[in-house]
């Protein structure tokens, strides 16, 4: 095994030479370099990096640290002061060797201007928040102003520089400027010219990012216009990414416009689980319904960006017809049933049946620790265990081939030999032919992978558990709801072995519960459980100290950012 | 009375001399391209100075500074151009003469455009430039014509092309159009607008066209007449230029007089040599009958106004000389003069306008014009220049309101001065700063109490 600990600062470039740079007063020493944000080519680093070093706030619009530089909002002008030169061309030092600092005659816009060595930014000077509140002005002439029906009201960057710098009276006394409202800029986006700055983050985003050069401006100066070409939708496969970079409304999600005041969302770190990327999400919710996901930033895994397939990925979890009953038959008979009925029935079965009567077959949407747990029973009871492939189209940016979020996790508490899903055969032909007489199924419908009425009558007992209703839940013998995981607390493991924590956001419906809390009842009936282990966070530990790849690695360890370890 | 003097425009206008390339080989064309291409290495100050470097040389000694509009020593901008880096260096001929009031590049493209191409030639020779353009504007569809027809000429004369004349040059020129916009005659917007790409002016830093320029590569870009110039600077030398107009401005001007004169035109004369006076009463003929001068615009629309009657104070190069008192015809038409007196000589036009002249009018249409051109990508340009449109508009309209006049000027302030990414936001500003602080009277005149 090995820990990488430092998978958070993925690619931690070698020491580069530092620089001294005072911002507000406040001395920081700042590299001479950082990484292009596209590239990942070294690029001289800028005033506004050294600023944010210094925990010094600059307001921007078009600054965006994830896309090249456009410097033109003009939001974060600063006043400066350089070293100066003496006439050998040397810097000037005073008497006391300290360097003598003056102030430039012209401002510099922070975003893309080189800092120097001693260089002063005055990032809060009386001249620099003037210019800033008069940029601001120019800002606002044309806005239409119409946050109360604006969706971006409450994490509006307009907004809130408007309440920091802005007037209380406008003195804009011409008609506005009027530009296309309500524009269907594609599928998923609409477009609200007149709310929008110009900033062009969109615009890079859609080219420098996704690779699709969609996006433009037309006409000229106050009238200028982001539109697409004439005819053609802005429709790719991250544009909502261009909804969350908008420092105002003028993109809008269509999915999530006019569905709740952002300032009322409860917000849940949690990840994507369309595919293996595991991309970091944040769930906004408002009484236990999903309303969007958005992108959580993260370095060594989706930067700040998601795919638009897996942000509106949500809507199932809501659905009318989930499993919210515990059904238990015996001997043809339904019994009435509630959780602890459940589990003592699940118990006196896998006590009663013989080791290596049994199959195991494990979703890899479930959670390491669930999976930990089934590996725990399958171990007891002799199981044959087998998972199941989810293959799709993938691209080279987020979107991954393996649209299970968790096959590492599989693979790492060995429920799975080989290629995922090779065993499934084998296991179905044991089950005709009488040798597995117990099967278990987590989240998975084996009655489209070839587990047909008349093998499934073969059996003594069928438990399943699962989200939705399917072919094979209506053949359960044991049938108990499980959640969906934005409902429970649990870790991935991605593609690359990066191990990735989620929290519930809204509750589960019905008697549904987190399956961990099921599988752990269970085992601690039929086999032994650390006294210890009570919720996730020491069941993870348990689970680490038993998994070689995780070797001692502790919950709060992971991190929001997760930790990537060897498979 | 100065004279004018005829260097770049002695052949034009001139009967009987046509824009093709017979009528310029009568006149002695291309023999400097020959002289230049024959140039041997020689040795100075213990280094080896090739035939281009002499050239860059007498440029630098020539004093030239640019005619486009900000004056910049030609052989300095040349100086900035490294060759070291790996990528070829372009040379691009800004063609865009679009500033209000100007019309002498216009008069080289279409009445001497071998001339321009022998400057760009001798241009490119000197910074090993192989490939280069000309960025003509759009509303310049015959020059693009003409200059076309020369080009092929001198190619078919082997004066592009490979091996020019055997000296193992090669260089090939091409023209490109633009589209019809003021800001790709800013240089960083016209390489955009080369690339194929909307006019926006680059950021600088980092994008300085000497260092990353077109297609990132390392890029001079100068204007018709200065490349012009640089021919005649080689046929003469460097020295023999320099004696040429006055100090620190060197060699002739083509000055563009328009507006209330009995001649308007273009005009060459020696640099600092004849005073705003001479270029409008004996030049262009003075003013209409009657009429009296009311304000001077001296180097195209951008440049501040100068009002009839103001005086200068205009301090010596030399900081022991006491300053000097200018009455406004008095001012000499140079560079450096019409900067110390707080306005530009820009790209060489002069617009003159009586007392006839609705002053509110008159800015109004000029921020009209700057509200239009404005190409909107930085935020104190984009929305003030239409502010104040809108505002002059309302006030030449008979709509005017009180407050406005320090409206306009609060709103004027906060665009120059480095707020914006090119110099668009002077050129906006500059106009209603000086003609709202100097005619303070006529603005407030306009305003209603409401």
């Amino acid at each position: 095994m090995s820990k990488a600990a430092d998978a958070t600062k993925n690619g931690e470039a070698a020491q580069v030479e530092t620089v001294p740079v005072k911002v507000d007063g406040i001395l920081v020493n700042v590299p001479k370099t950082s990484p292009d944000p596209v590239t990942g080519k070294p690029i001289p680093t800028t005033m506004i990096q050294a600023c944010s070093m210094a925990k010094v706030d600059v307001p921007h619009y078009c600054y965006h640290p994830k896309l090249p530089v456009a410097g033109n909002c003009r939001m974060c002008l600063v006043e400066y002061g350089m070293q100066a030169m003496g006439p050998d061309r040397k810097p000037v030092v005073d008497d006391n060797g300290d360097p003598v600092v003056r102030k430039m005659p012209r401002p510099a816009i922070a975003c893309a201007t080189p800092i120097a060595p001693n260089m002063e930014i005055y990032a809060s000077s009386p001249g620099t928040i003037e210019m800033r509140k008069d940029v601001l002005e120019f800002l606002l002439i044309n806005h239409p102003l119409d946050c109360p029906i604006c969706d971006q009201a409450g994490e509006c960057k307009l907004q809130e520089y408007s309440v920091e710098h802005g007037g209380a009276n406008s003195l804009f006394r011409e008609q506005k400027v009027h530009k296309p409202k309500q524009v269907d800029l594609g599928p998923r986006i609409m477009l609200d010219d007149e709310r929008c700055i110009l900033c062009s983050r969109c615009i890079r985003f859609t080219r420098d990012i996704a690779g699709d050069d969609a996006l433009g401006f037309v006409n000229r100066g106050s009238y200028n216009t982001l539109t697409t070409y004439p005819g053609k939708s802005f429709d790719n496969n991250y544009t909502l990414n261009t909804v969350d970079i908008c420092p105002v409304g003028a993109l809008t999600s269509k999915d999530f416009r006019f569905q709740m005041r952002v300032w009322f969302l409860k917000e849940t770190k949690s990840l994507c689980a369309s595919c293996g990327t595991g991309c970091n999400i944040v769930v906004g919710s408002r009484e236990g319904s999903i309303k969007r996901f958005e992108p959580r930033e993260n370095d060594g895994v989706n930067s700040s960006w998601m795919c638009d397939e897996g942000r509106l990925n949500y809507k199932w979890v809501g659905r009318e017809d989930r499993l919210k009953d515990i059904v238990i038959y015996d001997n043809g008979e339904s019994l009435e049933a509630d959780w602890d009925k459940a589990v003592s029935h699940i118990s006196e079965i896998l006590r009663s049946v013989d080791k290596g009567s049994t199959a195991i077959i494990a979703s890899a949407r479930q959670t390491n620790e669930e999976l930990f747990l089934i590996s725990q029973i399958a171990n007891l009871l002799d199981s044959f265990t087998e998972s199941i492939p989810r293959i799709g189209e993938g691209d080279s940016l987020l979107v991954n081939t393996d649209k299970n979020p968790n096959t590492s996790g599989v693979k790492m508490m060995g429920l799975s030999s080989g290629e995922l899903g090779s065993n499934l055969n084998k296991i179905l032909e044991k089950v005709r032919s009488g040798e597995v007489k117990t099967l278990i199924s987590f989240g998975e419908d084996l009655t489209r992978h070839g587990f047909d009425d008349e093998a499934l009558e073969k059996l003594d007992h069928l438990i399943v558990s699962d989200i939705l209703p399917n072919g094979l839940t209506e053949k359960a013998d044991v049938l108990i709801p499980g959640c969906a995981h934005v409902e429970k607390k649990g870790t991935f493991t991605n593609v690359k072995g990066r191990i990735q924590r989620f929290y519930p956001a809204t509750p589960a419906p019905g008697a549904a519960k987190p399956e961990w809390e099921t599988l752990l009842a269970v085992l601690k009936q039929i086999g032994n459980v650390p006294e210890s282990v009570k919720g996730v966070e020491s069941l993870f530990q348990w689970m680490a100290q038993e998994t070689s790849e995780l070797e001692g690695l502790t919950w709060s360890e992971l991190g929001d950012q997760g930790v990537t370890v060897e498979l | 009375m100065p004279k004018e003097r005829r260097l770049i425009l002695k052949n034009v206008d001139r009967p009987g001399y046509g824009n093709d390339l017979a009528a310029y080989m009568k006149e002695g064309g291309y023999s400097t391209l020959k002289k230049a291409l024959a140039l041997q290495p020689i040795e100075k100050d213990g280094n080896t100075l090739d035939g281009p470097a002499q050239i860059r040389e007498e440029v630098k000694k020539s004093g030239l500074r640019g005619r486009g509009g900000a004056g910049f020593p030609c052989g300095v901008k040349w100086s900035f151009i490294r060759h070291d880096g790996g990528k070829p260096v372009y040379l691009v001929c800004n063609a865009d003469e679009s500033e209000p009031g100007t019309f002498k590049d216009r008069q080289i493209i279409h009445k001497d455009p071998h001339q321009l191409i022998e400057g760009m030639i001798l241009s490119c020779y000197a910074n090993k430039v192989g490939l280069s353009y000309i960025y003509i504007r759009g509303e310049f569809p015959e020059g693009a014509k003409i200059l076309d027809r020369a080009l092929q000429e001198a190619r078919e004369n082997n004066f592009l092309g490979k091996n020019i004349l055997g000296s193992g040059y090669d260089l090939e020129i091409y023209v490109h159009r633009g589209a019809g916009a003021y800001i790709c005659g800013e240089e960083t917007g016209l390489l955009e607008s080369l690339e194929g790409k909307r006019p926006y002016p680059r950021i600088k830093p980092p994008y300085f066209p000497a260092a990353i320029g077109l297609y990132l590569s390392p890029t001079i870009v100068n204007n018709v007449e200065t490349l012009c110039h640089v021919k005649h600077v080689i046929e003469m030398g460097g020295e023999n230029y320099s004696k040429i107009g006055t100090p620190g401005n060197t060699g002739t001007r083509i000055v563009c007089i328009s507006g209330h004169v009995q001649r308007p035109g273009y005009y060459e004369v020696e640099v600092g040599k004849a005073t705003l006076g001479e270029l409008i009463n004996d030049f262009a003929g003075g003013l209409r009958e009657g009429r009296k001068l009311k304000a001077i615009i001296p180097g195209g629309s951008s440049a501040k106004v100068l009002k009839a009657g103001e005086k200068f104070s205009i301090k010596s190069k030399n900081p022991d000389d006491p300053p000097k008192e200018l009455e406004l015809l008095d001012i000499p038409y140079d560079f450096d003069t019409l900067m110390a007196a707080g306005t530009m000589s820009g790209s060489g036009a002069i617009i003159v306008m009586d007392d006839s002249t609705d002053i509110v009018e008159a800015l109004s249409n000029v921020s009209e014009f700057y509200a239009h051109e404005s190409c909107g990508q930085c935020t104190p340009c984009r929305e003030g220049s239409l502010w104040m449109s809108k505002i002059l508009t309302r006030m030449s309209h008979g709509k005017g309101m009180a407050g406005d006049t320090e409206q306009l000027k609060r709103v004027a302030d906060h665009i120059p001065g480095g707020r914006t990414i090119c110099a668009f936001g002077e050129a906006c500003s500059w106009p209603v700063q000086s003609f709202v602080s100097k005619f303070k009277d006529e603005f407030e005149a306009v305003e209603k109490s409401e």
